[in-house]
């Protein structure tokens, strides 16, 4: 009898189940729409895009279909050093707003805990430079810190910087740009690991012998490792394929180009749309690759 | 404590004139407390009467506001948690969610540099019998193997000093008889010194070997089980360790042996050594199994017995083993009497008239004063709502 009733129990549940997939998917139909039309198209027509060749005799930007290999390998020998500068701008930008933003979250999240009123305040202000364009934000520091501005005048008039010392311009003012710019993106996220963090289990781990460091490093961070996981992808990938902080028009310069300047200036100055393409579709790859192993990785805590 | 190597036995526990106040109440006044080494001490109280505090005090998870706490002969009073000798079962457990069982058992000594501590952990695991589910993670187990991993990953670090906070709280009754066991077991296995804190009167009577009753952040009263059970000194001990029937009526003549003491006419004699409080009015109080149900007067009153009636039983409930009889006295008030099971089922129904006669050396007089009584057995009432593990509460109010 036992066994009838375990046997009988999924054909009766089945046409449920069938019911709710129907239902599902009808709620999921505009989402799906949406990608198809507005990722999906354009990415077949970026990939096309990379292999078309200039039309012989043609206008500037006038292009026909093809399959020209040689748009990859070229603009990857070409714009090499622009593409292994974005990601190690990026990876120092999310490592600066990593350990920038840790200690702010677990202020918020765990230390002013009892008071929400602090907590939220804090969070308003975490999040308060949204309320400004990205744009102008960037525009404001390039101001701050360009060669008329307080920082490049008091440290020449302290002589800690050379007479013909720059900020702007310069690979720190990029990075200390993509961290500025990014630091919300990493904060929240930790915010809210850490603010679900049970504080019994430090008490634990201080009560078994390990000092507050070991504490921190054994029991905090892996318990708030999503939050790190998800922080440190919102940041890293925006980073890598920006091209506002290192332009020369903001932060940086000819000298601090990064693959999202390449192809930029690609498409919009030079008309040269496989090859923009191609180097879109190189970063698009290399990002998923370095994602794809980090995530994995960090699964298994094997970052620890 | 030196690392890398394991207490020999366990340590002492001492704290002098500790007091935790909170912002906006104090959660334990001037608290002093010896406990000696390798003894199984239980701090019984109520919710909120400052024993979980006590214990957060030891472990070094809060700071006292005045006093010293000494463990094995060192003030650790300014020592961080993870420099004590101590180790805790916590009442939600605690076990890291992102480490194995195993893991988490060895969590200790890897911090100590212990030699070999997986197979230690392994050792600690097998002693509560979950060796077989070691690779597990914690959310994998249930309560009852979660609270005993609990122990093992303490119990491994053989402390000087085990605090138990509540840990047989989440159990069902079964089990939690059968930890009982076990962990007073490992207690006299490893002969170290464990603080247990509860407020499950039966588990602190089972397992401690002194207890001590604490209320509104003060011990009323410490001392072996039986003694504390037999002689309660205040009227919440009297309540809060089981129930008692008391009374309250001045004191008519005092000798060396007797104290006879009138209630509403009435005249019950207690043994004067049984009675700190030897004039004016007092409380007196016998337990209510102590009570022997009488369907007719008394023949004749013999001496060393203490008889009041005749009553109406009022309720009646069985519950298997006994059989609990309310009875309302006139004058006196209710009075409640265990009556074992030794026929089929009650042998008076609701409405029946009865006496009820003691032992004169059964009854014992409280510390209170009768105000101080009244207080008490409120306190040890609303404890029992509260906790829910006292299904009645020997109310007896006396219209003296």
């Amino acid at each position: 009898m036992a066994f009838s009733a375990f046997a009988s129990a999924p054909a009766a549940a089945e046409p449920a189940v069938r019911r709710r997939s129907w239902i599902a998917l009808v709620l999921l139909l505009p989402g799906i729409l949406y990608l198809l039309l507005f990722f999906i198209t354009p990415l077949i027509s970026l990939v096309f895009t990379s292999f078309q060749q200039p039309v012989i005799n043609g206008d500037i930007g006038q292009y026909s279909a093809g399959f020209q290999w040689s748009n990859y390998t070229d603009s990857v020998v070409q714009y090499l050093p622009l593409i292994l500068r974005a990601f190690g701008y990026a990876l120092l930008a999310t490592l600066l707003a990593l350990v920038i933003s840790y200690p702010l979250a677990y202020f918020i999240g765990v230390k002013v805990r009892g008071f929400p009123l602090v907590q939220s305040l804090l969070l308003t202000l975490v999040i308060a430079p949204f309320f400004i364009s990205f744009l102008l934000r960037t525009l404001a520091w390039k101001q701050i810190m360009s060669d008329e501005g307080p920082i490049v005048v008091g440290l020449k008039a302290l002589s800690i910087f050379p007479s013909d010392g720059h900020i702007t311009g310069t690979p720190f003012a990029v990075i200390f740009g993509l961290t500025y710019n990014f630091i919300p993106f990493m904060t929240l996220p930790l915010y809210a690991t850490l603010e679900r963090l049970d504080v019994r289990y430090i008490e634990a781990g201080n009560d078994l012998y390990a000092s507050p460091f070991t504490t921190f490093r054994k029991i905090t961070v892996p318990l708030s490792l999503p939050g790190i996981v998800s922080g440190t992808l919102l940041t890293f990938i925006p980073a890598a394929g920006d091209y506002i902080n290192a332009s020369g028009d903001f932060l940086g310069s000819a000298q601090t180009s990064m693959v999202g300047n390449a192809i930029e200036s690609n498409f919009l100055v030079t008309q040269n749309y496989p090859v923009a393409a191609a180097l879109s579709i190189v970063l698009m790859a290399v990002i998923l690759i370095i994602v794809g192993f980090y995530v994995r990785r960090a699964g298994t805590e094997d970052l620890i | 404590m030196a690392a890398g190597t394991f207490a020999e036995k366990g340590a002492d526990l001492e704290l002098v004139g500790i007091t935790k106040t909170f912002p906006g109440f104090t959660a334990i006044r001037s608290l002093d407390l010896f406990i000696p080494a390798g003894s199984f001490f239980a701090l019984l109280g109520p919710s909120g009467c400052g024993k979980t505090t006590t214990l957060r005090l030891v472990a070094g998870l809060e700071e006292p506001t005045a006093g010293r706490i000494v463990i094995g002969g060192k003030d650790v009073t300014s020592t961080k948690p993870f420099q004590r000798p101590v180790n805790t079962v916590f009442q939600s457990y605690a076990l890291f969610p992102h480490m194995s069982v195993l893991e988490n058992v060895a969590f200790g000594l890897r911090r100590r540099g212990i030699a070999s501590p997986l197979e230690k952990a392994h050792e600690a695991l097998r002693l509560v019998e979950l060796d077989h589910l070691a690779a597990r993670r914690p959310a994998q187990l249930s309560g009852g193997q979660q609270q005993r991993v609990a122990l093992a990953r303490a119990v491994v670090n053989r402390p000087a000093l085990l605090l138990l906070d509540e840990p047989l709280g989440a159990l069902d009754l079964k089990l939690r008889r059968q930890m009982q066991l076990e962990l007073k077991d490992i207690q006299t296995e490893v002969g170290l010194t464990f603080l247990h804190v509860t407020h499950d009167q039966e588990e602190a009577m089972t397992m401690a070997d002194t207890i001590a009753v604490m209320n509104r952040g003060e011990i009323e009263q410490m001392g072996a089980p039986e003694e504390l059970y037999e002689l309660p000194r205040t009227a919440f001990v009297a309540n809060f360790l089981g129930q008692s029937n008391l009374f309250t009526g001045e004191v008519v003549s005092s000798t060396p042996n007797a104290l006879t003491v009138a209630i509403a006419g009435q005249q019950l004699v207690i043994p004067s050594a049984r009675a700190p409080r030897r004039s004016g009015t007092v409380t007196v109080g016998v337990r209510p199994e102590k009570l022997l149900l009488l369907t007719a007067p008394p023949a004749a009153p013999s001496s060393g017995v203490n008889v009041l009636g005749p009553g109406r039983v009022i309720d009646v409930s069985f519950s298997g083993v006994s059989t609990q009889y309310t009875i309302a006295v006139p004058g006196i008030g209710d009075v409640i009497v265990f009556a074992q099971n030794m026929v089929f089922g009650p042998v008076v129904h609701v409405g029946a008239e009865v006496w009820v006669s003691w032992n004169v050396e059964h009854g014992f007089g409280l510390e209170d004063s009768p105000a101080e009584a009244a207080a008490g057995v409120a306190d040890a009432a609303s404890a029992a709502g509260a906790d829910g593990d006292v299904a009645t509460s020997a109310l007896t109010t006396v219209k003296a």
